[in-house]
């Protein structure tokens, strides 16, 4: 590919920050400096260096540079880039679902609770198919809680029961039925070749086969999952990031009422 | 005397390690008196009993689950093995077949004196025997002419699921400078009742271990360590529901390097403690024999507990690890006590805890090949800040002596590390491991200072910790809670139906060979 397609001497553009056209910022507005790194799988010669920076202009990167490349094994190229993104978006129209609830402290959902539904609310989490790794249920479920954050076991409204993890869908969905539970959690950590949306995608089938899946508040939370994600699969709600167990808490008690008293 | 840069009192350190003793004994006395279906299993696969039949059963499973069905597992799989020897003239495999098959009952055999049953299977324990040892050999040969590398040994994973995808990313590791590969299993196999069989290529978050795996990394990480002049170990995981197979496995194949906690499994994959303790001590026993460097997992138990507040746990477990690691016959430097306090990192002078931490460990078990390991939980996505934080682990690991480097990879909590985030881990390690080579000669701590004061607290704690172990018993202890806030029911957990008690007729004759108290 030649570097036809993109004007190499373009000066640099209008600096006026427009929010219908944003790109990335380096220094300078609209200048689109972003930072890469990946590997070819090629040996490390002059071609290599040529066909990371062919493969730049095709991402959309004006004047690549590869800064920094090395053969990583042989066969492996290993490169960092920087180059100027040619593409922009319309942050004006965009509107990303969110779970809507006011985060309450422990006390105030405890209270709202009382008030409100009158009587403990049942929960139970899991971090379940093969995922091994309970940080994100624990960090919203255990007494102790995650930065500062106390988690649902030490609320006085809560009933709560973390299962751990690798724990079957089937097993999940037992006891949900044992325990009357209102309200499942479900814990995804890591992931490989998208094994978690495959699992989630289960649980809401399984419940709905078990005529359960109205009947309680279903729950996601994980690094790699969003609210709109979490709806797309047939969940209630879905927690990402930055997100703790008081934000889990006013959702669920808030989502509990309107359940109740519509 | 050895000295201590923390002003260690090694008197205390003398009673810690009596406490662990004493917390240890009962526990072996307890698993002195079981066997479990995959110590069985295990027992079949040192007799060169391997494959699987038309459903994918292992046959080590198909003998030992018709035994147990017919109550006769008690007497163990080697007593009815022996007779069916004697009686059919068949090989240890061929009689696995023929039962696999319908066309053998053992329970329909003739019992033989005990000197013809022990003369029917010495041929083959000693066959096994011989391999082992010969794969030990091997090892300590490829490390004389070779060179192993030098310590702290860098320890990165591969996980590509598939088998011969590994090998590409291993040998990339090794030429880049990695001294150890472990191959992360794939999530769930440690709660699989059975070994997988054969070469594998799907896997979630990491490979099945298999034996044929095993054998194909073990030949791949060989043509590398010839290539740069470096024996490059190998390791995998005896955690879980097969511990003693795994590790017998391992040791058929020439592993070097094996993740075995006695506690790991009860905490964090919720299996049954009678269970995973009695395996325990058969799958060290062999690690043992096989030169394996053994893997503890303390390094992960503060995952959920408090770093800072909890950090006794982290050494009490060690020394309860270290005692029943001893009772199995492993020397200590193959020892690979796991430590590492993963505490947040916004902690002020947490640093300096970790550092005084790790020096701890260090002089407790001067003798071991302690595994350090950077954080997890800490771990953002940020990864310019976790290529730091793992610097940070890098330079108290090279400054304390550490014996294994878990690398830390800037893309943890991510995905399984790409070839790139391998290489860029061990180019961080290698930097620190040479620019700050011999700084642990070079800086001592000072008097009254936040570390030393940390070390003495930690140990008095640790202290204290045993002593309440002692007297509530290590049982009852998991059962309440004190590791790591996990608490475990002692008749609780995944595989407690595979527990059996052992009759008077019961022989393990690898124990005792194994630990080199018997000759055959």
């Amino acid at each position: 590919m030649s570097g036809g397609q993109y004007s190499m001497d373009k000066k640099v553009g209008d600096q006026t920050l427009d929010f219908t056209h944003i790109k990335p910022y380096g220094d300078t507005m609209n200048d689109g400096k972003t930072q890469l790194s990946f590997t070819l799988p090629v040996p490390c010669t002059d071609e290599a260096i040529e066909a990371a920076r062919q493969l730049m202009r095709k991402m959309g990167f004006e004047n690549p540079q590869i800064v920094y490349y090395k053969e990583l094994t042989p066969g492996f190229t290993f490169f960092v880039c920087y180059g100027s993104c040619t593409h922009t978006v319309d942050y004006t129209t965009i509107s990303v679902p969110k779970v809507e609830s006011t985060v309450m402290s422990m006390e105030e959902t405890d209270e709202y609770i009382n008030r409100n539904i009158g009587r403990k609310i049942v929960v139970i989490g899991a971090s379940t198919g093969t995922d091994a790794h309970t940080v994100g249920i624990d960090a919203i479920m255990n007494m102790k809680g995650y930065a500062g954050h106390y988690g649902l076991e030490r609320y006085e409204m809560f009933d709560t029961l973390n299962m751990g993890s690798q724990v079957l869908n089937e097993e999940f969905i037992a006891k949900a039925i044992e325990l009357k539970a209102d309200v499942l959690l479900v814990s995804q950590t890591v992931t490989q070749k998208d094994v978690h949306i495959k699992n989630l995608t289960e649980l809401v089938e399984m419940l709905e086969a078990e005529g359960l899946r109205h009947k309680v508040i279903l729950i996601c939370g994980g690094p790699r999952i969003s609210h709109e994600l979490a709806k797309e699969l047939g969940y209630d709600a879905g927690f990402s990031m930055n997100s703790y167990a008081d934000d889990v808490a006013s959702y669920i008690a808030e989502e509990m009422n309107k359940r109740m008293h519509g | 005397m050895q000295k201590s840069k923390l002003g260690l009192d090694f008197n205390k350190v003398a009673e810690a390690k009596r406490l662990a003793q004493s917390i240890a004994i009962p526990v072996q006395q307890f698993v002195e008196g079981y066997t479990t279906v995959t110590v069985e299993r295990t027992l079949c696969r040192l007799l060169g009993i391997d494959g699987i039949d038309a459903n994918e059963v292992p046959l080590p499973n198909i003998l030992v689950d018709t035994l147990k069905e017919k109550g006769v597992l008690n007497q163990g799989v080697l007593f009815h093995l022996a007779n069916a020897l004697i009686e059919t003239g068949l090989n240890p495999q061929q009689i696995a077949e023929q039962v696999s098959e319908g066309k053998l009952d053992l329970n329909r055999i003739n019992v033989y004196s005990t000197e013809k049953r022990e003369a029917a299977l010495n041929p083959y324990i000693k066959q096994a025997i011989e391999r082992i040892s010969a794969n030990r050999k091997r090892r300590e040969n490829y490390i004389a002419t070779l060179g192993g590398g030098s310590k702290p040994y860098i320890y990165v994973i591969v996980a590509t699921g598939n088998i011969y995808e590994d090998v590409i990313q291993a040998q990339a590791a090794a030429r880049q400078g990695a001294d150890i590969i472990a191959v992360i299993r794939t999530t769930g196999q440690s709660l699989l009742d059975y070994v997988p069989y054969g070469a594998t290529t799907e896997g979630f978050g990491g490979t099945f271990a298999t034996q044929e795996n095993f054998r194909i990394m073990r030949t791949a990480l060989n043509e590398v360590g010839e290539e740069v002049g470096r024996y490059i170990r190998l390791c995998n995981y005896c955690s879980g529901l097969c511990m003693p197979e795994i590790a017998a496995m391992g040791a058929l194949e020439g592993l070097d390097v094996m993740l075995n906690d006695a506690l790991y499994g009860i905490l964090f994959r919720d299996i049954n403690m009678q269970r995973t303790l009695i395996d325990q001590y058969f799958s060290r026993a062999i690690n043992a024999f096989a030169g394996v460097i053994i893997n503890t997992g303390e390094d992960n138990y503060l995952t959920t507990a408090d770093a800072f507040e909890e950090a006794r746990t982290v050494l009490a477990s060690d020394l309860i690890n270290e005692q029943l690691a001893l009772m199995a016959g492993l020397p200590e430097e193959q020892m690979g006590l796991g430590h590492a306090f993963e505490m947040n990192p916004e902690l002020e002078n947490g640093f300096l805890y970790e550092l005084a931490q790790a020096q701890m460990t260090r002089e407790i078990f001067p003798k071991a090949t302690l595994k350090y390991m950077p954080p997890t939980k800490f771990m953002t996505g940020n990864i310019f800040k976790g290529q730091i934080q793992n610097a940070l682990f890098n330079q108290i690991s090279i400054w304390t002596g550490q014996g294994i480097q878990l690398l830390g990879m800037m893309t943890e909590a991510i995905h399984t590390p790409f070839m790139s985030d391998r290489a860029v881990a061990i180019e961080n390690a290698r930097y620190i491991f040479s620019n700050m080579k011999n700084i642990g000669d070079e800086v001592e701590f000072k008097e009254d200072g936040i570390i030393r004061k940390r070390a003495q607290q930690v140990l008095e704690e640790a202290i204290e910790l045993l002593k309440r172990i002692d007297n509530e018993g290590l049982f009852s202890s998991l059962e309440k809670g004190i590791f790591g806030d996990v608490k475990r029911a002692k008749t609780g957990g995944k595989g407690l139906q595979g527990v059996v008690q052992k009759s008077a007729e019961y022989n393990n004759p690898f124990i005792g060979l194994m630990k080199g108290e018997t000759t055959i």
